[in-house]
């Protein structure tokens, strides 16, 4: 017998999951509930809903098509409440990537000064501590009032949530950084900007990257309720446009979009990850 | 006095107690001399400090009393003229074994250009053979091989003087072996002036010139330096044939079971920490019996009195 890859019977597995949970999903919302008898214009006002005992959640069949819908014609512009769904992801993506790197410029400059010297540690940390617990949204009004821009405000929601975890991680992984490193540097006479560029930073570059990596999971994931309360674009705004519009088709197919793309950007920074990956 | 010549006068460490009162005294009025180009190498229990004595030479540490010169300067801080081969290679394991060397090839020499580094760097790497493996990672070396690029990137700075700190401990007795051959063999080429902290007499027998024997911490002091009474040109093959071998041997594993303890306790009475007495274990005394002494001075059969010159 052949034996078959592992990674190929994964995807099997995969496949025979994501079929099952469609047909259950679709038996779920098909069934013909009991059709009473109601109010004509009250079942005009319903639609198929009351009147064939219709689910009101859509099927698999139904988000499949509109999905489709969305993503074939992704990049048009018809005014403020009907654009593409490229656009409004892009939008979102636009501000999570400018709110980050804003942050990393921040962040890993801060965190080399916090991680190497004891005292700066010492002296920020209670600031840290009693920052980073904070939501970032409760920062909105805020933002909103001295700003006076709401997309600007979402950016520095984005600023402020993703600068946490890349701060720590750089000032632990400068901080913990082999002190046999920093002794070889010594006994070469390296200035301190050749041993933070040569020695420092590629010896905490994983540790850094992995707090980028949770940053913009984190951004990821506020960038949508940031949208929701300042509207306008992005994909958050669109999900709750399409809420109100009673659009269940398109919220799922939203979040649908939301994951894909957020797993994009995760991979994106897994891939910067092992580059700078090292065996010790 | 040359410049290439180490000094260590008076030389103390203390650290404070962890209870916060009081000092722990690792070494107290350390002195000694390394001529230049000779193979110091120091021996002593854990504790007695002898790894601190490398790295405040190395300019890592600071001493709590006393100064050392060395190639010529005041020691206060790390300097390219005194390379160390650490313990543990230190190889930094993002860079390859030809890009560890360069490393150090460019902080010596800034203004040369890359392609005159990376042939310095690979003319390193040739002496400890390991052109092959310019390109690999330390991660993909053997233990050894890593040890070897530590050894290139100290040469590669053509320092003054080189400090090594028990770099074969970590390794398996073969590599140990051939790698004290390269040593030897590297040595015989560059007399370079080097200090070594070693805990294997074997080692010591085979590449010092000069042993210093330090007794057991806290409060360690130096108990005497021995002149390697074995011919220059040794190999590890036949030294044991040698009829100091023995001699030499016996004195140093003696002190290292029980005098470098019994010293530790005793009242140092008249000895001369300036001048700590040098001892040349040789054939002409039964193996067996007390150390011969080096000149005429009014012997007794036990307490060597002489001093180094």
């Amino acid at each position: 017998m052949i034996a078959i890859p592992l990674n190929v019977r994964a995807g099997l597995v995969s496949l025979l999951i994501l079929a099952t949970l469609l047909i259950a999903w679709h038996i779920a919302v098909s069934g013909s509930g009991p059709t009473a008898k109601v109010d004509p214009e009250y079942a005009k006002l319903m639609g198929a809903t009351a009147t064939q005992g219709k689910s009101a959640m859509p099927g698999p069949i139904e988000v499949g098509e509109k999905l489709w819908g969305l993503v074939s014609d992704p990049f048009y512009d018809r005014g403020t409440n009907d654009k593409g769904i490229g656009i409004q992801l892009g939008y979102s993506i636009g501000r999570v990537l400018l709110g980050f790197m804003l942050a990393a410029m921040v962040a890993i400059p801060l965190g080399f000064i916090v991680g190497m010297s004891p005292l700066m540690s010492a002296a920020l940390n209670p600031f840290i501590q009693i920052l980073k617990p904070i939501s970032p949204l409760a920062w909105m009004p805020l933002a909103l009032y001295t700003i006076k821009d709401s997309s600007i405000s979402a950016i520095f929601v984005i600023f402020i949530c993703s600068l946490w975890p890349m701060l720590i991680n750089t000032a632990f992984g400068v901080a913990s950084v082999r002190k046999d490193w920093v002794n070889v540097a010594k006994t070469l006479e390296m200035s301190p900007g050749r041993t933070a560029w040569r020695v420092i930073l590629p010896a905490a570059a994983p540790t850094i990257l992995t707090g980028m990596r949770i940053s913009i999971g984190i951004a990821w994931l506020v960038i949508v309720a940031a949208e929701m309360l300042v509207g306008g674009t992005g994909i958050g705004y669109f999900v709750w446009n399409e809420w109100n519009n009673l659009s269940i088709t398109n919220v799922i197919n939203s979040i649908l979009l939301i994951g894909v793309v957020g797993m994009i950007l995760d991979q994106m920074l897994a891939r910067l990850q092992s580059a700078v990956a090292y065996a010790d | 006095m040359t410049s290439n010549h180490i000094s260590v006068q008076g030389l103390s460490r203390r650290f404070p107690d962890p209870t916060g009162k009081g000092e722990t005294v690792v070494f107290d009025n350390v002195w000694f001399d390394v001529a230049e180009g000779e193979f110091f190498c120091v021996i002593g229990h854990s504790g007695c400090g002898k790894s601190t004595i490398l790295n405040i030479l190395a300019g890592l540490d600071r001493p709590s009393g006393g100064t050392i010169v060395a190639g010529g300067v005041h020691v206060d801080g790390p300097s390219l003229d005194r390379a160390v081969i650490f313990q543990g290679h230190a190889l930094m394991p993002w860079l390859t074994a030809l890009q560890n060397v360069e490393l150090a090839v460019t902080s010596r020499n800034p203004d040369w250009s890359r392609a005159q580094a990376r042939e310095h760097a690979m003319k390193f790497l040739g002496l400890v053979h390991l052109d092959h493996a310019a390109h690999k990672k330390p991660s993909q070396l053997s233990g050894g091989m890593k040890q070897r690029v530590g050894i290139a990137r100290a040469l590669s700075l053509e320092p003054k003087i080189l400090l090594m700190d028990e770099p074969f401990s970590a390794l398996d007795a073969l590599t140990r072996g051939s790698l004290q051959d390269e040593v030897l063999e590297m040595r015989a080429r560059t007399q370079q002036t080097t200090f070594m902290i070693t805990h294997d007499v074997d080692e010591a027998m085979l590449l010092a010139d000069k042993i210093l024997l330090m007794t057991n911490g806290p409060n360690a002091r130096v108990a005497e330096i021995v002149e390697n009474t074995l011919p220059k040109s040794r190999s590890r093959t036949d030294l044991h044939k040698h009829p100091n071998y023995y001699p030499l041997r016996n004195h140093l594993i003696d002190f290292l079971v029980t005098r470098s303890a019994v010293m530790a306790k005793g009242d140092s009475g008249d000895f001369d920490p300036k001048n700590p007495p040098l001892i040349r274990p040789t054939h002409a005394v039964s193996a067996v019996g007390p150390p011969q002494l080096l000149s005429s001075a009014p012997a007794t059969d036990q307490a060597p009195v002489t001093s180094a010159a």
